[in-house]
């Protein structure tokens, strides 16, 4: 019991035991973890004006020691050698000089040359790799999609059973719900908002035609894009990341199946398949949050919003929404997929990958977005 | 034999899902020994050691470490238990967001008042014990298989634990790594005084380490003993186990 305590109170003792007499370190006791530290530190500082050109560190008394202390005695040496002192280690016992040799380096780590790029080459090199490692990658990864989604429209065989149906639930179907309120409070909110500044123009009657055409051109699509990016985009990209990670691609690749269209072509058909009627359920319940409005604040009832309904609705604004609708599923899926395969770390890298998806899912949308909308409105 | 016990394991019975995985298993580890516990595939070696750890609760049966039932420890204690033990994972458990460098000075930096030229150095020392010196700056992710798993290696003997706990640290190795593998686990058990347990069933390695074997079969342990006397055993999956791995 004593022999225990004495051991802890060796082990917790945090002040190191050495005296510099000459040009000899005599070193007692032990030197360990909690000692190692102070001991480098202060010995550094006593030997700053040590002139002679050699150092002896005595070993005899010491009795235990632990890889901390064995390289905080060649840290010493190394400090001290290259100030031009000749550091020897002396009258070690057999366990301690066994101990040095345990823990001392077998084999400095070679020195790394770093090339340092100025600051033009580096905004030439940054941007030469978005153009080939983003840009280029991207391209190709959406006609790789392309061309099998076109090619397994004709070979159902290589289709896995059940598949697109999962995708179509996953992506669609369970997305309903959120979706269809989110638009229905936007409409409600846009027609709030709108109906204090016509009724200032006794324009009542055009709220109507406000919250049908920013609904259907505009906002229904773009509702329904970024609530799915944000729900199935990060889905989407995490999954294929994990599968990345786990080497499931790679399994894939090694039984002769193509990863691409395995993976990510039952998601673009899920997704192709679903978000148009997501679409027209966003306009619809945004028109109808609308027509709340309006009859509360307006007081236009819900029989005159719907026969006004048929002067500010057209054909082609239904299209439009449709293909919209169309083209931002396609480039959630693509963003997805594409970021879920560059992950390159573990656990850390396919959340990066799932936030960055995400992210740059939604900008994509939104500049498609503006790009259709000079297509289609000018 | 007077030796000090580091675990005592008494009755121990493990279920998942229904499934009994241990069942009133009954062991020892003595401080300063190597102890290997074997058995085939699905014996339920990794789930002792896990029990060992604390990692799944307990939930019949005692597991004693370092003279502690673990099952009575808080939070506090446990981690005071835990700075006195290293732990290889089966996996590595490297932190994919670190670098190896960081990954090993983890504990280093967490545990002591070390300054950081100390810890650097600790860790290129230690990297360079599992012949790993260049990797100081490179990720996980970087590493091949074996690479990993010694990186993994040096991270759990960084403090110089009291107690190292490794989860089928030879798995993936060639033969000539192995053995510099077990050159230092037993510089490790002589120099440090370091207690080892090992999971494993790399016969060479267990015949090259091992002072005292615990095997499992059928989720009971059938026999604990030195190794000669695991040599000797006239047990079926004993005699199987050693001459068919020595084919190997």
């Amino acid at each position: 019991m004593q022999k225990k305590e004495k051991e802890q109170a060796q082990e917790n003792k945090s002040q190191p035991e050495y005296f510099i007499e000459g040009n000899t370190l005599f070193l007692y006791d032990s030197l360990k973890f909690n000692q190692a530290g102070q001991f480098v530190l202060e010995a550094l500082k006593k030997l700053k004006k040590h002139k002679s050109k050699v150092l002896v560190v005595n070993l005899k008394n010491l009795k235990d020691i632990d890889s901390a202390g064995v390289t905080a005695i060649n840290y010493l040496k190394n400090k001290l050698t290259k100030k031009g002192i000749n550091v020897r280690i002396d009258d070690a016992p057999e366990s301690i000089s066994k101990k040095l040799e345990l823990f001392s380096m077998q084999k400095p780590p070679a020195e790394i040359q770093t090339f340092k790029p100025s600051f033009l080459e580096s905004i030439g090199q940054n941007l030469y790799s978005f153009f080939s490692d983003y840009f280029m990658r991207f391209l190709y990864l959406a006609a790789d999609v392309f061309y099998w989604s076109i090619n397994d429209l004709f070979n159902s065989k290589a289709r896995r059973k059940g598949e697109v149906v999962n995708q179509a639930i996953l992506i669609g179907v369970n997305a309903t719900l959120i979706v269809v309120v989110m638009s229905f409070i936007i409409g409600l909110v846009i027609a709030l908002q709108s109906s204090a500044q016509l009724r200032h123009f006794g324009a009542d009657i055009f709220i109507v035609d406000l919250t049908v055409i920013a609904m259907m051109a505009q906002m229904g699509p773009l509702i329904t894009a970024i609530l799915v990016a944000g729900r199935s985009g990060s889905a989407i990209a995490a999954e294929v990341a994990t599968m990345k990670v786990t080497a499931e691609l790679d399994a894939l690749k090694t039984m002769g199946i193509n990863s691409v269209r395995f993976v990510i072509v039952p998601k673009i058909y899920g997704c192709l398949s679903t978000i148009p009627f997501l679409t027209i359920l966003a306009n619809i319940a945004g028109i109808a949050g609308g027509m709340v409005a309006a009859n509360i604040f307006l007081d236009i009832t819900p029989e005159i919003f719907i026969n006004r309904m048929g002067h500010s609705l057209y054909n082609k604004d239904i299209i439009t929404s449709i293909i919209k609708s169309l083209v931002y599923g396609s480039l959630i899926v693509l963003t997805g997929s594409f970021f879920g395969l560059r992950v390159k770390e573990g656990a850390e890298g396919v959340g990066k990958s799932t936030t960055i998806a995400v992210v740059v899912a939604i900008s994509l949308v939104i500049i498609a977005d503006s790009i259709l909308g000079l297509i289609f409105y000018t | 034999m007077d030796l000090d016990k580091i675990i005592e394991v008494a009755g121990l019975t493990v279920d998942f899902d229904g499934k009994t995985v241990l069942s009133d298993v009954s062991f020892n580890a003595y401080n300063g020994q190597v102890t290997v516990i074997l058995g085939g595939s699905g014996s339920g070696k990794t789930t002792v050691l896990r029990q060992i750890l604390g990692l799944n609760p307990i939930r019949q049966g005692k597991i004693n470490v370092l003279g502690k039932d673990i099952s009575t420890l808080d939070e506090s204690e446990q981690t005071k238990l835990y700075m006195k033990m290293g732990v290889f994972y089966q996996n590595g458990g490297l932190i994919s967001s670190l670098t190896v460098g960081e990954n090993v000075a983890l504990p280093l930096e967490q545990h002591t008042n070390l300054p950081k030229e100390i810890i650097e150095e600790i860790v290129k020392m230690k990297l360079s014990l599992v012949y790993l010196q260049d990797t100081y700056k490179m990720y996980p992710s970087q590493l091949s298989g074996g690479m990993f798993k010694r990186a993994a290696l040096a991270r759990a003997i960084v403090m110089d634990p009291q107690m190292l706990l490794c989860d089928e640290p030879g798995a993936g190795l060639d033969p000539v790594s192995l053995a510099s593998l077990d050159q230092l686990i037993l510089d490790l058990k002589k120099l440090m005084k370091m207690s080892i347990i090992i999971v494993t069933h790399e016969v060479s390695s267990i015949l090259r380490i091992a002072d005292r074997v615990i095997f499992l079969e059928n989720t009971k342990a059938i026999f604990e003993g030195t190794l000669s006397d695991a040599l000797k055993s006239k047990k079926e999956p004993l005699i199987n186990f050693f001459n068919k791995g020595k084919g190997q």
